[in-house]
């Protein structure tokens, strides 16, 4: 059962507490937990659910922070360890234009931190993309690395960043989030920023006029309350900055990485999409990543709350380096497909949530 | 045998409009009602089994099968006795129960084949055999020039225990002429169905949806089970499955896009209809085979109350594209984690073992 207090501050457009998301994620009444979702969604984006076309790139798993949970990181002169030079990470993004009818909008680029390369190679892969392709939007570079490029370079993370955007970051993923909760990422990854720091360098991203996504890394060893004070902790900052566009939950996959453990379930994915969008009331949009959750829980989150379910994403490495069980990449007519069967009505967006054509 | 029908038994005017109109969360809910009032304890069942296919020689040459070949054919086989005894063996170290022997129509094949068979099976293993749907009992019965109740009765002297709901499909005859014109008609898979009934044999249902078929063949489908359950008692589970469009003729040829497939909602859609409208039928199964266990764990909430076999082996839709690997340990994590209590069933769904 919700408590009818909880349904009647949601009904009523009011802010949950963190206690109150800590019961819904107890809830069994996933119906009435997705129709209240989906109640806060429609508000938002009426019946509209999104795509993008992109591709994603990964210059290299080449990572100085080895994540416990990471099955894609090498390092440095271990098999199966890999670098793009920028000529590469361009003909790639070449060829794959030219097989398709077409052309994608956006890059995704996340890599991991590599020992060697300064900030110079990360600013003219920016500005090398930006040449050959200045219709294509660059979302790149999670607050770990921008924090990473920060300390090898000596610039302030201000500095930082307006270097990236100056050689043409349009935009930046939420990836390296994790649960926030330091005793969850001295198990998981002790080696990354803290949350703290990664709030930091999201919020100077938001003040620097660079917009993100946030994540949550989810079915690890976390608990409940730990993902609710992860939401908490976005929902603050949001307040301040109103500079996140999309917040993003992640499903651990446990193959191939040092804490193992199981996927999580289907039915924790769908009240974990609806618990976040009820929660981020001052997040437009919760996109359900096919490529984590699997088409079918992807399409299912767009009657739990998800108005986003992400885009054709050619080339996906992370989430297949540890036993994601989904497809490389979906066209635009299969996502177009998915988005219907559930109901809602298509809409092929650019970076910033710009309508590219909708399908009726 | 025969459950009490509910109260308030869905008409087919009412379903066909529920089907249409209902939001898939309102349905999701009901039919969730429906299976705690069945199956108050939260427990949620499979069957340690394998399927042995021992032949994918066949005359029907379904569209949307991908499983089938010609005798002729490189690829053709025919296990012989030691490779399906081998098999037999291992599903018995294993833990399991039960064997699911199915196989194409091959033209070699009569009665004699499979009165052997069983006879050897039962002869050497103390093994439940699930077997031959009702396409190869008809096959058999017409190869041999005997009635369907004729085969049955002998099949089952020699050891068969009882029978696998596939061959269904969809049963509509319009909709049979396309998918599979060689197949039985829908009123011959009901008479097997029924004969082996009274037999006193159990049976499944099954039903393939998500390719050609109307709503209403869907309701059709479910009534035609309904009103034989009425009849006889002698369904333990009802399967509903999604059509697997890769590598198969009806996608090749017939116009069919893959993505007229069934999606993740319409499964769940259907699922959900199927328990609300199928009152007299004790357990659907959800069908991880197709889905995946993630949304085999969702569909626990849409009506499900079985995981169905750990299918130690799974010819048939794999060789369409779809592979799922999964072991014993996985199905009983999944279980769980959807917070059901995991339990190895035997054929007849009486509980064996808790873990």
């Amino acid at each position: 059962m919700v408590p009818l207090k909880i349904k009647n501050k949601i009904l009523g457009g009011k802010r949950i507490s963190e206690e109150d998301a800590l019961l819904l994620f107890e809830t069994e009444d996933i119906f009435t937990l997705g129709a209240l979702a989906c109640h806060v969604a429609e508000k938002k984006n009426k019946k509209k659910a999104y795509f993008i076309r992109n591709r994603h790139i990964n210059p290299t798993n080449i990572c100085v922070n080895r994540c416990r949970f990471c099955a894609f990181s090498r390092s440095k002169g271990e098999e199966g360890s890999y670098e793009l030079t920028l000529k590469e990470v361009i003909s790639r993004l070449k060829t794959q234009n030219s097989k398709l009818k077409t052309a994608v909008t956006e890059v995704h680029i996340v890599g991991g931190l590599h020992p060697e390369w300064p900030l110079s190679y990360y600013m003219k892969m920016l500005s090398s993309i930006k040449k050959h392709f200045p219709a294509l939007h660059i979302k790149a570079f999670t607050a770990v690395e921008i924090d990473y490029f920060s300390r090898i370079s000596g610039l302030t993370l201000s500095d930082t960043l307006k270097a990236m955007k100056k050689s043409g970051l349009g935009s930046m993923p939420g990836g390296g989030a994790e649960i926030f909760r330091e005793s969850i990422r001295d198990r998981l990854c002790p080696e990354k920023i803290s949350g703290e720091r990664w709030l930091e360098v999201m919020e100077t991203a938001h003040k620097t006029g660079i917009r993100t996504n946030a994540t949550m890394l989810y079915g690890h060893v976390e608990d409940i309350a730990d993902r609710v004070d992860h939401l908490s902790r976005l929902r603050s900052l949001q307040d301040r900055t109103r500079g996140f566009q999309a917040f993003i939950p992640l499903a651990y996959q446990p193959r191939n990485t040092e804490i193992e453990g199981s996927y999580t379930s289907g039915i924790d994915d769908l009240k974990t999409v609806a618990v976040s969008r009820i929660f981020l009331d001052n997040f437009a949009h919760i996109k359900a990543y096919w490529i984590m959750l699997g088409e079918k829980i992807s399409q299912l989150s767009l009657k739990f709350g998800a108005d986003d379910i992400d885009g054709t994403i050619i080339e996906e490495k992370i989430a297949h380096s540890a036993g994601g069980l989904t497809a490389g990449h979906l066209t635009a007519e299969q996502l177009v497909n998915l988005i219907q069967k559930a109901g809602r009505i298509p809409v092929e967006r650019d970076s910033f949530y710009r309508v590219v054509r909708k399908y009726t | 045998m025969i459950r009490k029908r509910a109260k308030d038994r869905l008409g087919k005017k009412e379903a066909r409009s529920l089907f249409r109109k209902a939001d898939l969360l309102g349905l999701g809910s009901w039919a969730d009602t429906v299976r705690k009032a069945l199956h108050p304890e939260e427990i949620c069942t499979f069957v340690v089994d394998r399927n042995i296919n021992y032949t994918n020689v066949c005359l029907n040459r379904c569209t949307f099968c991908a499983f089938w070949r010609d005798e002729g054919s490189e690829d053709a086989y025919l296990l012989d006795r030691q490779t399906i005894f081998r098999k037999i063996e291992e599903t018995i170290s294993l833990g399991g129960t039960q064997i699911l022997l199915q196989g194409g129509l091959h033209p070699a094949l009569g009665i004699r084949y499979y009165i052997n068979l069983l006879s050897a099976i039962k002869a050497s293993f103390d093994i439940h055999v699930h077997g031959f749907s009702p396409p190869e009992i008809c096959y058999i019965a017409d190869s041999s020039d005997l009635t369907v109740r004729e085969t049955l009765s002998i099949l089952k002297a020699s050891g068969l225990d009882s029978i696998p709901g596939g061959g269904a499909e969809i049963l509509s005859d319009r909709v049979r002429e396309i998918l599979s014109p060689r197949k039985i008609k829908s009123s011959r898979w009901l008479e097997v169905m029924e004969e082996a009934h009274r037999l006193g044999m159990r049976t499944t249902a099954t039903m393939m949806f998500g390719s050609i078929e109307t709503d209403e063949d869907i309701i059709e489908h479910l009534d035609a089970i309904r009103q034989l359950q009425d009849r006889t008692g002698g369904f333990t589970a009802f399967i509903p499955w999604s059509f697997q469009a890769g590598n198969t003729e009806l996608v090749q040829g017939s116009g069919f896009r893959i993505q007229d497939s069934a999606t993740a909602v319409e499964y769940l859609r259907v699922l959900a209809l199927s328990r609300i409208y199928l009152d007299n039928i004790e357990n659907i199964q959800a069908s991880w085979v197709t889905q995946g266990l993630k949304m085999a764990q969702v569909a626990l909430r849409f009506g499900a109350n079985d995981f169905g076999s750990t299918m130690i082996e799974e010819n048939v839709v794999a060789s369409a594209g779809v592979s799922y690997t999964v072991s014993m340990k996985d199905i009983i994590h999944s279980i769980r984690s959807a917070d059901f209590v995991p339990a190895q069933r035997d054929t007849y769904y009486n509980l064996l073992r808790f873990f």
